[in-house]
Protein backbone atom coordinates (compact mmCIF):
# COMPACT_ATOMS: atom_id res chain seq x y z
CA UNK A 1 0.00 0.00 0.00
CA UNK A 2 1.55 3.32 -0.76
CA UNK A 3 1.00 5.95 1.94
CA UNK A 4 0.43 9.23 0.97
CA UNK A 5 1.11 12.46 2.45
CA UNK A 6 -1.64 14.68 2.89
CA UNK A 7 -2.45 17.51 0.32
CA UNK A 8 0.24 15.13 -2.14
CA UNK A 9 -2.67 14.73 -4.66
CA UNK A 10 -1.77 16.40 -7.63
CA UNK A 11 -0.97 13.71 -9.74
CA UNK A 12 -4.60 12.44 -9.11
CA UNK A 13 -5.82 15.58 -9.96
CA UNK A 14 -3.69 15.72 -13.30
CA UNK A 15 -4.96 11.99 -14.41
CA UNK A 16 -8.83 13.21 -13.32
CA UNK A 17 -8.47 15.61 -15.77
CA UNK A 18 -7.01 13.53 -18.65
CA UNK A 19 -9.67 11.07 -17.72
CA UNK A 20 -12.17 13.87 -18.61
CA UNK A 21 -11.03 14.50 -21.49
CA UNK A 22 -11.19 11.15 -22.55
CA UNK A 23 -14.87 10.96 -21.72
CA UNK A 24 -15.55 14.18 -23.51
CA UNK A 25 -13.95 12.67 -26.98
CA UNK A 26 -16.18 9.83 -26.22
CA UNK A 27 -19.16 11.73 -26.01
CA UNK A 28 -19.60 11.93 -29.76
CA UNK A 29 -20.25 9.51 -32.71
CA UNK A 30 -22.91 8.03 -30.83
CA UNK A 31 -22.13 9.30 -27.72
CA UNK A 32 -22.16 7.80 -23.64
CA UNK A 33 -23.62 7.97 -20.80
CA UNK A 34 -21.25 11.15 -20.23
CA UNK A 35 -23.20 12.46 -17.14
CA UNK A 36 -22.90 9.68 -14.80
CA UNK A 37 -19.45 9.31 -15.75
CA UNK A 38 -18.14 12.39 -14.83
CA UNK A 39 -19.45 11.98 -11.41
CA UNK A 40 -17.19 8.59 -11.13
CA UNK A 41 -13.71 9.90 -12.26
CA UNK A 42 -12.19 10.94 -9.42
CA UNK A 43 -13.26 8.29 -7.04
CA UNK A 44 -11.91 5.36 -9.73
CA UNK A 45 -8.92 7.27 -10.58
CA UNK A 46 -8.32 6.96 -6.86
CA UNK A 47 -8.85 3.90 -6.32
CA UNK A 48 -6.85 2.30 -9.42
CA UNK A 49 -4.03 5.06 -8.57
CA UNK A 50 -3.47 4.25 -4.71
CA UNK A 51 -5.61 1.94 -3.28
CA UNK A 52 -5.88 -1.36 -5.63
CA UNK A 53 -3.39 -4.00 -5.92
CA UNK A 54 -3.89 -3.85 -9.52
CA UNK A 55 -1.11 -3.76 -12.53
CA UNK A 56 -0.56 -4.21 -16.03
CA UNK A 57 1.49 -7.00 -14.73
CA UNK A 58 -0.60 -9.23 -12.70
CA UNK A 59 -4.31 -8.80 -13.85
CA UNK A 60 -4.41 -12.77 -13.77
CA UNK A 61 -2.63 -13.23 -10.68
CA UNK A 62 -4.99 -14.47 -7.81
CA UNK A 63 -3.42 -12.55 -5.76
CA UNK A 64 -4.94 -9.16 -7.30
CA UNK A 65 -7.70 -6.67 -5.75
CA UNK A 66 -10.92 -7.21 -7.48
CA UNK A 67 -12.68 -4.07 -8.85
CA UNK A 68 -16.46 -5.02 -9.78
CA UNK A 69 -17.68 -1.73 -12.03
CA UNK A 70 -21.77 -2.90 -11.07
CA UNK A 71 -22.55 0.41 -12.54
CA UNK A 72 -21.60 -0.48 -15.58
CA UNK A 73 -22.74 2.65 -17.79
CA UNK A 74 -20.26 4.52 -16.56
CA UNK A 75 -17.16 2.42 -18.05
CA UNK A 76 -15.78 5.42 -20.03
CA UNK A 77 -14.64 6.35 -16.88
CA UNK A 78 -12.79 3.21 -15.89
CA UNK A 79 -11.00 3.07 -19.64
CA UNK A 80 -10.39 6.45 -19.30
CA UNK A 81 -8.31 5.92 -16.32
CA UNK A 82 -7.00 2.53 -17.63
CA UNK A 83 -5.61 4.43 -20.75
CA UNK A 84 -4.02 7.06 -18.47
CA UNK A 85 -2.67 4.01 -16.35
CA UNK A 86 -1.22 2.28 -18.71
CA UNK A 87 -3.93 -0.64 -18.85
CA UNK A 88 -4.91 0.08 -22.06
CA UNK A 89 -3.20 2.05 -25.16
CA UNK A 90 -4.80 5.26 -25.46
CA UNK A 91 -5.48 4.90 -29.06
CA UNK A 92 -8.01 2.04 -28.63
CA UNK A 93 -10.25 4.34 -27.01
CA UNK A 94 -10.79 6.12 -30.70
CA UNK A 95 -12.49 2.55 -31.69
CA UNK A 96 -15.49 4.17 -28.75
CA UNK A 97 -18.36 1.85 -30.47
CA UNK A 98 -16.88 0.64 -33.77
CA UNK A 99 -16.57 -3.04 -34.63
CA UNK A 100 -12.60 -3.57 -34.69
CA UNK A 101 -12.43 -3.33 -30.56
CA UNK A 102 -14.69 -3.81 -28.18
CA UNK A 103 -15.04 -0.80 -26.23
CA UNK A 104 -18.75 0.06 -26.09
CA UNK A 105 -21.54 1.51 -23.44
CA UNK A 106 -21.10 -1.29 -20.91
CA UNK A 107 -17.94 -3.44 -19.43
CA UNK A 108 -16.95 -6.88 -20.70
CA UNK A 109 -13.99 -9.13 -19.93
CA UNK A 110 -12.37 -8.50 -23.69
CA UNK A 111 -10.96 -5.66 -22.37
CA UNK A 112 -8.03 -6.38 -20.07
CA UNK A 113 -8.89 -5.20 -16.28
CA UNK A 114 -12.20 -5.72 -16.52
CA UNK A 115 -13.02 -8.62 -14.17
CA UNK A 116 -16.90 -9.32 -15.26
CA UNK A 117 -19.32 -7.50 -17.85
CA UNK A 118 -22.03 -5.35 -16.42
CA UNK A 119 -24.96 -3.15 -17.73
CA UNK A 120 -27.79 -5.21 -16.02
CA UNK A 121 -27.79 -3.13 -13.07
CA UNK A 122 -27.74 -4.97 -9.91
CA UNK A 123 -25.37 -8.16 -10.39
CA UNK A 124 -22.25 -7.29 -9.47
CA UNK A 125 -23.37 -6.80 -5.66
CA UNK A 126 -23.86 -11.02 -5.95
CA UNK A 127 -21.04 -11.61 -8.41
CA UNK A 128 -18.26 -9.78 -5.95
CA UNK A 129 -19.97 -11.37 -2.95
CA UNK A 130 -18.89 -14.86 -4.93
CA UNK A 131 -15.22 -13.60 -5.15
CA UNK A 132 -15.55 -12.05 -1.28
CA UNK A 133 -16.79 -15.88 -0.36
CA UNK A 134 -13.88 -17.64 -1.99
CA UNK A 135 -11.15 -15.37 -0.71
CA UNK A 136 -12.43 -15.90 2.79
CA UNK A 137 -12.35 -19.87 1.92
CA UNK A 138 -8.88 -19.68 0.78
CA UNK A 139 -7.68 -17.63 3.25
CA UNK A 140 -6.37 -15.07 1.04
CA UNK A 141 -6.63 -11.54 1.91
CA UNK A 142 -7.43 -9.50 -1.49
CA UNK A 143 -9.76 -6.86 -1.25
CA UNK A 144 -13.09 -6.49 -3.56
CA UNK A 145 -14.47 -3.55 -4.78
CA UNK A 146 -17.75 -3.43 -6.04
CA UNK A 147 -19.12 0.43 -7.40
CA UNK A 148 -22.73 0.97 -7.55
CA UNK A 149 -24.69 3.26 -8.91
CA UNK A 150 -27.20 5.31 -6.52
CA UNK A 151 -29.97 4.95 -9.20
CA UNK A 152 -28.98 0.93 -9.22
CA UNK A 153 -30.23 0.92 -5.40
CA UNK A 154 -33.77 0.53 -6.62
CA UNK A 155 -32.64 -2.96 -7.98
CA UNK A 156 -33.72 -5.50 -4.96
CA UNK A 157 -30.88 -7.89 -5.81
CA UNK A 158 -28.46 -5.09 -4.26
CA UNK A 159 -30.34 -5.79 -0.96
CA UNK A 160 -30.64 -9.16 -1.29
CA UNK A 161 -26.85 -9.29 -1.66
CA UNK A 162 -26.44 -7.21 1.09
CA UNK A 163 -28.44 -9.77 3.50
CA UNK A 164 -26.09 -12.27 2.41
CA UNK A 165 -22.80 -10.11 2.31
CA UNK A 166 -23.57 -9.39 6.12
CA UNK A 167 -24.79 -13.43 6.85
CA UNK A 168 -21.42 -14.52 5.85
CA UNK A 169 -19.38 -11.54 7.55
CA UNK A 170 -17.45 -10.66 4.03
CA UNK A 171 -15.19 -7.57 5.60
CA UNK A 172 -13.29 -8.17 3.02
CA UNK A 173 -15.81 -6.63 0.73
CA UNK A 174 -16.71 -2.80 -0.27
CA UNK A 175 -19.41 -1.41 -1.89
CA UNK A 176 -18.89 1.94 -2.85
CA UNK A 177 -22.11 3.90 -4.02
CA UNK A 178 -21.65 6.66 -6.13
CA UNK A 179 -24.44 8.96 -5.48
CA UNK A 180 -24.24 11.45 -7.50
CA UNK A 181 -28.02 12.20 -6.60
CA UNK A 182 -29.61 11.41 -10.49
CA UNK A 183 -30.89 8.39 -11.60
CA UNK A 184 -31.59 7.99 -15.59
CA UNK A 185 -34.18 10.91 -16.23
CA UNK A 186 -34.29 12.89 -12.88
CA UNK A 187 -32.88 13.66 -9.10
CA UNK A 188 -33.26 10.11 -7.19
CA UNK A 189 -35.34 11.85 -4.37
CA UNK A 190 -37.46 13.07 -6.91
CA UNK A 191 -38.49 9.70 -7.87
CA UNK A 192 -37.71 6.89 -5.54
CA UNK A 193 -35.83 8.72 -2.28
CA UNK A 194 -32.75 6.87 -0.69
CA UNK A 195 -32.42 9.05 2.32
CA UNK A 196 -31.28 8.56 4.92
CA UNK A 197 -28.92 6.02 3.19
CA UNK A 198 -26.63 5.36 5.24
CA UNK A 199 -28.91 4.45 8.03
CA UNK A 200 -30.26 1.87 5.46
CA UNK A 201 -27.33 0.50 5.03
CA UNK A 202 -25.88 -0.13 8.53
CA UNK A 203 -29.73 -1.60 9.31
CA UNK A 204 -28.48 -4.12 6.84
CA UNK A 205 -25.04 -4.86 9.15
CA UNK A 206 -22.41 -2.73 7.30
CA UNK A 207 -19.83 -0.51 9.00
CA UNK A 208 -20.54 2.45 6.87
CA UNK A 209 -18.13 6.08 5.78
CA UNK A 210 -19.95 8.81 3.89
CA UNK A 211 -17.84 11.49 1.91
CA UNK A 212 -17.17 13.60 -1.03
CA UNK A 213 -16.51 11.85 -3.89
CA UNK A 214 -14.34 14.50 -5.40
CA UNK A 215 -12.02 15.37 -2.62
CA UNK A 216 -8.88 12.77 -3.02
CA UNK A 217 -8.20 13.41 0.94
CA UNK A 218 -11.83 11.82 1.63
CA UNK A 219 -11.02 9.19 -1.08
CA UNK A 220 -7.67 8.79 0.92
CA UNK A 221 -8.62 8.98 4.59
CA UNK A 222 -12.18 6.61 4.08
CA UNK A 223 -10.53 4.22 1.71
CA UNK A 224 -7.57 3.71 3.67
CA UNK A 225 -9.67 2.73 7.18
CA UNK A 226 -10.28 -0.49 5.07
CA UNK A 227 -11.47 -2.54 6.50
CA UNK A 228 -13.91 -0.77 8.46
CA UNK A 229 -14.64 -3.39 11.47
CA UNK A 230 -14.26 -6.43 11.64
CA UNK A 231 -16.89 -8.63 10.66
CA UNK A 232 -18.68 -6.12 9.08
CA UNK A 233 -19.03 -5.41 5.25
CA UNK A 234 -17.90 -2.18 4.17
CA UNK A 235 -20.14 0.99 2.14
CA UNK A 236 -18.42 4.22 1.26
CA UNK A 237 -20.91 6.41 0.10
CA UNK A 238 -19.27 9.37 -2.31
CA UNK A 239 -20.91 12.12 -2.47
CA UNK A 240 -20.42 13.53 -6.52
CA UNK A 241 -22.09 15.61 -8.82
CA UNK A 242 -23.10 14.05 -12.02
CA UNK A 243 -21.49 15.43 -14.74
CA UNK A 244 -18.77 17.03 -12.48
CA UNK A 245 -16.23 19.08 -13.96
CA UNK A 246 -18.54 20.75 -16.99
CA UNK A 247 -20.87 23.75 -15.53
CA UNK A 248 -22.91 22.91 -18.51
CA UNK A 249 -24.07 19.86 -18.65
CA UNK A 250 -23.46 19.70 -13.82
CA UNK A 251 -26.50 18.30 -12.32
CA UNK A 252 -28.77 18.24 -15.72
CA UNK A 253 -31.59 15.60 -15.54
CA UNK A 254 -30.98 15.29 -19.39
CA UNK A 255 -27.32 15.28 -19.70
CA UNK A 256 -27.29 11.38 -18.34
CA UNK A 257 -26.52 9.97 -22.28
CA UNK A 258 -24.74 12.56 -24.38
CA UNK A 259 -24.04 12.49 -28.02
CA UNK A 260 -22.21 15.71 -28.84
CA UNK A 261 -21.14 17.31 -32.41
CA UNK A 262 -17.49 17.66 -32.88
CA UNK A 263 -18.01 21.52 -32.03
CA UNK A 264 -19.44 21.10 -28.65
CA UNK A 265 -16.90 18.41 -28.36
CA UNK A 266 -14.29 21.41 -28.28
CA UNK A 267 -16.04 23.68 -26.30
CA UNK A 268 -16.25 21.17 -23.56
CA UNK A 269 -12.29 20.67 -23.48
CA UNK A 270 -12.05 24.22 -22.89
CA UNK A 271 -14.87 24.53 -20.53
CA UNK A 272 -13.61 21.38 -19.00
CA UNK A 273 -10.25 23.87 -18.42
CA UNK A 274 -12.56 26.81 -17.10
CA UNK A 275 -11.37 28.83 -20.55
CA UNK A 276 -15.22 28.85 -21.84
CA UNK A 277 -18.81 28.54 -21.60
CA UNK A 278 -20.12 26.02 -23.91
CA UNK A 279 -23.16 26.14 -26.14
CA UNK A 280 -25.05 22.97 -26.41
CA UNK A 281 -26.91 22.71 -29.41
CA UNK A 282 -27.14 18.89 -29.98
CA UNK A 283 -30.36 16.69 -29.55
CA UNK A 284 -30.99 16.02 -25.74
CA UNK A 285 -31.29 12.27 -24.90
CA UNK A 286 -32.76 11.48 -22.09
CA UNK A 287 -33.68 7.78 -21.68
CA UNK A 288 -30.98 5.47 -23.67
CA UNK B 1 -26.30 -44.70 -4.71
CA UNK B 2 -28.15 -41.41 -3.88
CA UNK B 3 -27.60 -37.59 -5.05
CA UNK B 4 -25.99 -36.61 -2.19
CA UNK B 5 -24.12 -39.80 -1.89
CA UNK B 6 -22.79 -38.69 -4.93
CA UNK B 7 -22.50 -34.86 -4.69
CA UNK B 8 -20.71 -36.18 -1.00
CA UNK B 9 -18.27 -37.90 -2.80
CA UNK B 10 -17.93 -35.51 -5.55
CA UNK B 11 -17.24 -32.46 -3.06
CA UNK B 12 -14.70 -34.63 -0.70
CA UNK B 13 -12.62 -35.78 -3.75
CA UNK B 14 -12.32 -32.22 -5.66
CA UNK B 15 -11.48 -29.19 -3.65
CA UNK B 16 -12.87 -26.41 -5.98
CA UNK B 17 -16.21 -28.01 -5.49
CA UNK B 18 -18.64 -25.52 -3.92
CA UNK B 19 -22.16 -26.69 -2.33
CA UNK B 20 -24.55 -23.98 -2.67
CA UNK B 21 -28.31 -23.59 -1.67
CA UNK B 22 -31.59 -21.38 -1.51
CA UNK B 23 -32.32 -22.70 1.45
CA UNK B 24 -33.37 -25.96 -0.55
CA UNK B 25 -31.81 -28.42 1.66
CA UNK B 26 -33.85 -31.31 1.12
CA UNK B 27 -31.00 -33.00 -1.18
CA UNK B 28 -28.16 -31.68 1.21
CA UNK B 29 -28.89 -32.37 4.04
CA UNK B 30 -25.78 -33.86 5.90
CA UNK B 31 -23.02 -31.54 3.24
CA UNK B 32 -22.73 -28.28 6.03
CA UNK B 33 -21.36 -30.71 8.45
CA UNK B 34 -19.42 -32.75 6.11
CA UNK B 35 -18.20 -29.56 3.41
CA UNK B 36 -18.01 -26.95 6.31
CA UNK B 37 -17.21 -23.63 4.15
CA UNK B 38 -17.55 -25.09 0.92
CA UNK B 39 -21.29 -25.16 1.64
CA UNK B 40 -23.16 -21.82 1.42
CA UNK B 41 -26.61 -21.48 1.89
CA UNK B 42 -27.84 -17.92 1.10
CA UNK B 43 -30.64 -18.29 1.71
CA UNK B 44 -34.15 -17.45 -0.33
CA UNK B 45 -32.08 -15.38 -2.68
CA UNK B 46 -32.24 -17.86 -5.79
CA UNK B 47 -30.47 -14.38 -7.53
CA UNK B 48 -27.95 -13.94 -5.18
CA UNK B 49 -26.86 -17.41 -5.21
CA UNK B 50 -26.52 -17.22 -8.53
CA UNK B 51 -24.14 -13.91 -8.86
CA UNK B 52 -22.38 -15.75 -6.00
CA UNK B 53 -21.73 -18.55 -8.04
CA UNK B 54 -20.52 -16.53 -11.11
CA UNK B 55 -18.04 -15.06 -8.64
CA UNK B 56 -16.77 -18.56 -7.16
CA UNK B 57 -16.25 -20.00 -10.77
CA UNK B 58 -14.51 -16.79 -11.39
CA UNK B 59 -12.03 -17.96 -8.63
CA UNK B 60 -12.21 -21.66 -10.21
CA UNK B 61 -14.46 -22.80 -8.03
CA UNK B 62 -17.06 -25.23 -9.25
CA UNK B 63 -20.37 -24.35 -8.04
CA UNK B 64 -23.35 -26.69 -7.94
CA UNK B 65 -26.29 -25.09 -7.06
CA UNK B 66 -29.85 -26.15 -5.37
CA UNK B 67 -33.29 -24.77 -5.34
CA UNK B 68 -36.42 -25.21 -6.53
CA UNK B 69 -37.01 -25.93 -10.71
CA UNK B 70 -39.45 -23.25 -10.70
CA UNK B 71 -37.18 -20.31 -8.83
CA UNK B 72 -33.82 -21.48 -10.21
CA UNK B 73 -34.78 -20.94 -14.20
CA UNK B 74 -37.51 -18.39 -13.43
CA UNK B 75 -36.91 -15.87 -10.59
CA UNK B 76 -33.20 -16.44 -11.41
CA UNK B 77 -33.50 -16.15 -15.15
CA UNK B 78 -31.57 -13.19 -16.01
CA UNK B 79 -28.80 -13.80 -13.18
CA UNK B 80 -28.56 -17.37 -15.11
CA UNK B 81 -28.36 -15.89 -18.98
CA UNK B 82 -26.62 -13.07 -17.82
CA UNK B 83 -23.88 -14.29 -15.55
CA UNK B 84 -23.55 -17.72 -15.69
CA UNK B 85 -24.62 -17.72 -19.60
CA UNK B 86 -22.55 -14.97 -21.18
CA UNK B 87 -19.43 -15.44 -19.47
CA UNK B 88 -19.94 -19.53 -19.92
CA UNK B 89 -18.75 -20.45 -16.59
CA UNK B 90 -18.99 -23.60 -14.69
CA UNK B 91 -22.09 -23.40 -12.69
CA UNK B 92 -23.79 -26.37 -12.57
CA UNK B 93 -27.99 -26.58 -11.56
CA UNK B 94 -29.42 -28.49 -10.06
CA UNK B 95 -33.06 -28.03 -10.07
CA UNK B 96 -35.47 -29.79 -7.52
CA UNK B 97 -39.26 -30.53 -8.43
CA UNK B 98 -38.83 -29.93 -12.17
CA UNK B 99 -41.97 -31.25 -14.13
CA UNK B 100 -44.64 -33.61 -12.40
CA UNK B 101 -42.48 -33.43 -9.54
CA UNK B 102 -43.67 -30.70 -7.77
CA UNK B 103 -47.06 -32.73 -7.46
CA UNK B 104 -49.50 -30.69 -5.00
CA UNK B 105 -47.47 -27.50 -4.94
CA UNK B 106 -49.52 -25.65 -6.86
CA UNK B 107 -49.08 -23.80 -10.75
CA UNK B 108 -46.67 -21.20 -8.41
CA UNK B 109 -43.90 -23.84 -8.10
CA UNK B 110 -44.70 -25.96 -12.03
CA UNK B 111 -41.46 -25.94 -13.55
CA UNK B 112 -42.78 -26.56 -17.17
CA UNK B 113 -40.76 -24.48 -19.01
CA UNK B 114 -38.15 -25.04 -17.35
CA UNK B 115 -36.00 -27.23 -20.43
CA UNK B 116 -37.18 -24.30 -22.87
CA UNK B 117 -35.98 -21.48 -20.98
CA UNK B 118 -32.94 -22.85 -20.30
CA UNK B 119 -31.59 -24.14 -23.39
CA UNK B 120 -32.66 -21.04 -25.21
CA UNK B 121 -29.85 -19.52 -23.31
CA UNK B 122 -25.88 -20.00 -25.56
CA UNK B 123 -23.26 -22.03 -23.62
CA UNK B 124 -25.83 -23.91 -21.26
CA UNK B 125 -26.33 -27.58 -21.60
CA UNK B 126 -29.53 -29.46 -20.20
CA UNK B 127 -30.14 -32.19 -18.83
CA UNK B 128 -33.95 -34.26 -17.73
CA UNK B 129 -32.27 -37.90 -16.18
CA UNK B 130 -35.18 -41.03 -16.25
CA UNK B 131 -34.70 -41.76 -12.56
CA UNK B 132 -32.11 -42.39 -9.72
CA UNK B 133 -30.06 -44.83 -11.23
CA UNK B 134 -29.86 -42.48 -14.48
CA UNK B 135 -29.36 -39.17 -12.50
CA UNK B 136 -25.64 -40.65 -10.86
CA UNK B 137 -24.61 -42.05 -14.37
CA UNK B 138 -25.49 -38.85 -15.73
CA UNK B 139 -23.97 -36.39 -13.15
CA UNK B 140 -20.36 -37.09 -12.79
CA UNK B 141 -19.52 -35.93 -16.42
CA UNK B 142 -22.15 -33.40 -16.29
CA UNK B 143 -20.17 -31.99 -12.71
CA UNK B 144 -16.58 -32.44 -14.79
CA UNK B 145 -17.71 -30.80 -17.65
CA UNK B 146 -16.15 -26.89 -18.24
CA UNK B 147 -19.93 -25.99 -19.65
CA UNK B 148 -23.06 -24.31 -17.75
CA UNK B 149 -25.33 -26.92 -17.10
CA UNK B 150 -28.96 -27.39 -15.94
CA UNK B 151 -30.53 -30.97 -14.88
CA UNK B 152 -33.66 -31.65 -13.79
CA UNK B 153 -33.05 -33.54 -10.45
CA UNK B 154 -35.16 -36.91 -10.70
CA UNK B 155 -34.08 -39.17 -7.49
CA UNK B 156 -37.15 -41.45 -8.14
CA UNK B 157 -36.58 -45.33 -8.12
CA UNK B 158 -36.95 -47.91 -10.15
CA UNK B 159 -36.03 -51.29 -11.21
CA UNK B 160 -34.59 -50.03 -14.89
CA UNK B 161 -30.84 -50.64 -15.13
CA UNK B 162 -29.16 -47.70 -17.17
CA UNK B 163 -26.78 -47.68 -19.67
CA UNK B 164 -23.58 -45.29 -19.00
CA UNK B 165 -23.97 -41.65 -20.11
CA UNK B 166 -22.62 -39.75 -23.10
CA UNK B 167 -23.36 -36.13 -23.24
CA UNK B 168 -25.35 -35.21 -26.39
CA UNK B 169 -26.36 -39.25 -27.01
CA UNK B 170 -29.44 -40.54 -26.38
CA UNK B 171 -30.42 -44.09 -24.42
CA UNK B 172 -31.85 -46.40 -27.14
CA UNK B 173 -33.69 -48.54 -24.85
CA UNK B 174 -35.71 -50.34 -27.71
CA UNK B 175 -36.44 -49.70 -31.99
CA UNK B 176 -39.42 -50.14 -33.27
CA UNK B 177 -41.54 -49.99 -36.96
CA UNK B 178 -44.80 -49.21 -35.86
CA UNK B 179 -43.96 -46.42 -33.10
CA UNK B 180 -41.37 -45.05 -30.85
CA UNK B 181 -41.78 -43.20 -27.80
CA UNK B 182 -39.05 -40.33 -26.83
CA UNK B 183 -39.10 -39.39 -23.86
CA UNK B 184 -37.07 -37.92 -20.76
CA UNK B 185 -37.26 -37.26 -16.63
CA UNK B 186 -39.97 -39.01 -14.69
CA UNK B 187 -42.26 -40.40 -17.85
CA UNK B 188 -39.26 -42.96 -18.59
CA UNK B 189 -41.18 -44.76 -15.90
CA UNK B 190 -44.75 -45.21 -17.20
CA UNK B 191 -43.38 -44.86 -21.13
CA UNK B 192 -41.63 -48.44 -19.91
CA UNK B 193 -45.27 -49.56 -18.80
CA UNK B 194 -46.99 -48.12 -22.22
CA UNK B 195 -44.46 -49.77 -24.17
CA UNK B 196 -45.28 -53.21 -22.57
CA UNK B 197 -49.18 -52.55 -23.17
CA UNK B 198 -48.41 -51.52 -26.69
CA UNK B 199 -46.40 -54.35 -27.65
CA UNK B 200 -48.44 -57.64 -25.79
CA UNK B 201 -51.43 -55.49 -28.29
CA UNK B 202 -48.90 -56.50 -31.47
CA UNK B 203 -47.11 -53.60 -31.85
CA UNK B 204 -43.78 -52.74 -33.07
CA UNK B 205 -42.65 -50.47 -30.58
CA UNK B 206 -39.33 -48.36 -29.49
CA UNK B 207 -38.07 -46.48 -26.34
CA UNK B 208 -35.55 -43.56 -26.47
CA UNK B 209 -34.53 -41.90 -23.14
CA UNK B 210 -33.19 -38.44 -24.26
CA UNK B 211 -30.83 -37.88 -21.43
CA UNK B 212 -29.19 -35.15 -22.86
CA UNK B 213 -31.25 -32.06 -24.34
CA UNK B 214 -28.69 -29.91 -25.00
CA UNK B 215 -26.45 -31.04 -26.75
CA UNK B 216 -29.58 -33.35 -28.52
CA UNK B 217 -28.87 -36.35 -30.14
CA UNK B 218 -30.08 -35.89 -33.47
CA UNK B 219 -29.13 -39.17 -35.18
CA UNK B 220 -31.48 -40.71 -32.66
CA UNK B 221 -33.86 -38.69 -33.76
CA UNK B 222 -33.58 -38.96 -37.20
CA UNK B 223 -33.56 -42.76 -37.12
CA UNK B 224 -36.55 -42.95 -35.06
CA UNK B 225 -38.94 -41.08 -37.45
CA UNK B 226 -37.22 -42.53 -40.49
CA UNK B 227 -37.91 -46.45 -38.94
CA UNK B 228 -41.22 -45.63 -36.78
CA UNK B 229 -44.31 -44.80 -38.46
CA UNK B 230 -45.42 -43.21 -35.88
CA UNK B 231 -43.17 -40.70 -33.09
CA UNK B 232 -44.38 -39.97 -29.85
CA UNK B 233 -42.79 -37.13 -28.17
CA UNK B 234 -43.72 -37.43 -24.39
CA UNK B 235 -42.70 -35.18 -21.48
CA UNK B 236 -43.79 -32.99 -18.45
CA UNK B 237 -43.51 -29.48 -19.77
CA UNK B 238 -45.36 -27.16 -22.02
CA UNK B 239 -45.70 -28.24 -25.50
CA UNK B 240 -43.91 -25.19 -26.45
CA UNK B 241 -40.03 -25.30 -26.45
CA UNK B 242 -39.42 -28.69 -24.73
CA UNK B 243 -39.15 -32.16 -26.96
CA UNK B 244 -41.72 -31.56 -29.05
CA UNK B 245 -39.91 -28.47 -30.03
CA UNK B 246 -36.51 -29.87 -30.43
CA UNK B 247 -38.18 -32.67 -32.73
CA UNK B 248 -39.56 -30.07 -34.94
CA UNK B 249 -36.36 -28.22 -35.28
CA UNK B 250 -34.12 -31.17 -35.98
CA UNK B 251 -36.03 -32.82 -38.19
CA UNK B 252 -36.33 -28.92 -39.99
CA UNK B 253 -33.09 -28.84 -39.92
CA UNK B 254 -32.34 -32.11 -42.22
CA UNK B 255 -35.10 -31.22 -44.22
CA UNK B 256 -37.80 -34.02 -43.11
CA UNK B 257 -40.72 -34.66 -41.25
CA UNK B 258 -42.33 -37.53 -39.51
CA UNK B 259 -45.71 -38.38 -38.01
CA UNK B 260 -45.15 -37.05 -34.46
CA UNK B 261 -47.87 -37.16 -31.79
CA UNK B 262 -46.84 -34.77 -29.32
CA UNK B 263 -47.98 -35.65 -25.47
CA UNK B 264 -47.18 -32.38 -23.00
CA UNK B 265 -49.15 -29.77 -21.19
CA UNK B 266 -50.51 -27.47 -24.19
CA UNK B 267 -51.41 -23.94 -22.87
CA UNK B 268 -52.07 -25.45 -19.09
CA UNK B 269 -50.91 -26.09 -15.66
CA UNK B 270 -51.41 -29.18 -14.68
CA UNK B 271 -54.10 -30.00 -11.62
CA UNK B 272 -52.06 -29.69 -8.34
CA UNK B 273 -52.55 -33.30 -6.14
CA UNK B 274 -50.07 -36.59 -5.53
CA UNK B 275 -47.85 -37.20 -8.08
CA UNK B 276 -49.90 -40.88 -8.92
CA UNK B 277 -53.50 -38.54 -8.92
CA UNK B 278 -51.70 -35.35 -11.09
CA UNK B 279 -50.62 -38.63 -13.84
CA UNK B 280 -54.07 -39.77 -13.77
CA UNK B 281 -55.96 -36.74 -14.02
CA UNK B 282 -53.63 -35.31 -16.86
CA UNK B 283 -53.40 -38.25 -18.43
CA UNK B 284 -49.88 -39.45 -18.18
CA UNK B 285 -50.04 -43.08 -16.98
CA UNK B 286 -48.90 -45.74 -19.01
CA UNK B 287 -51.93 -47.26 -19.66
CA UNK B 288 -53.59 -44.04 -20.60
CA UNK B 289 -50.19 -42.94 -23.15
CA UNK B 290 -50.32 -46.50 -24.42
CA UNK B 291 -53.78 -45.90 -25.11
CA UNK B 292 -53.56 -42.74 -26.76
CA UNK B 293 -51.35 -44.17 -29.15
CA UNK B 294 -53.69 -46.98 -29.76
CA UNK B 295 -56.83 -45.17 -29.98
CA UNK B 296 -59.05 -47.41 -27.78
CA UNK B 297 -59.15 -48.79 -24.24
CA UNK B 298 -57.46 -51.90 -23.06
CA UNK B 299 -57.95 -54.01 -19.99
CA UNK B 300 -54.57 -53.60 -19.31
CA UNK B 301 -53.96 -52.64 -15.47
CA UNK B 302 -52.42 -49.23 -14.73
CA UNK B 303 -48.94 -50.62 -12.07
CA UNK B 304 -49.50 -48.64 -8.70
CA UNK B 305 -47.34 -45.43 -9.11
CA UNK B 306 -45.47 -44.36 -5.89
CA UNK B 307 -45.27 -40.75 -4.28
CA UNK B 308 -42.54 -39.63 -3.86
CA UNK B 309 -40.42 -39.69 -0.93
CA UNK B 310 -39.50 -35.84 -0.54
CA UNK B 311 -41.40 -32.55 0.51
CA UNK B 312 -40.27 -29.18 0.99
Amino acid sequence: MITVENNNYQELTDTALKVREHIIRMSTDGGCFTGASLSAVDLIVYLYSRFLNISKDNLNNPERDYLFLSKGHDVPALYGTFAELGLLEKERLKNHLLLNDHIYWHPNTKIPGIEFHSGSLGHLPSVAIGVAMDLKISGSTNKVICILGDGELNEGTCWEAMLVANAYKLDNLLFVVDRNHFQANMRTEDLIPLEPLADKFEAFGAAVKRINGHSFAELDEAFGAFPFQAGKFNVIIADTVRGKGLPSIQERADRWFCNFNADEIEQLLLELHGQHNTTLTSETLVVR
Amino acid sequence: MSYEELLTQTALANEQVIVMTAENRALVRNLPGILGKRFIDTGITEQTMIGAAAGLALRGRTPIVHALAAFLTMRAFEFVRTDVGIANLPVKLSSFIPGFLSDGNGPTHQAIEDISIMRGIPNITVFAPADEDDLVKMLPQIWESKSPAYTRINTRKTSYVHEPFTPGKAEVISEGSDVTILTYGLLFEQALIAVEMLKSEGLSVGLINMRSLKPVDEQAILKASAQSKLVVTLEDHFLTGGLYTIVAEVLLKHRTTANVLPMALNEKWFRPALLPSVLEHEGFTGKQIAEKILGYQTAHNQPQILTPEFSE
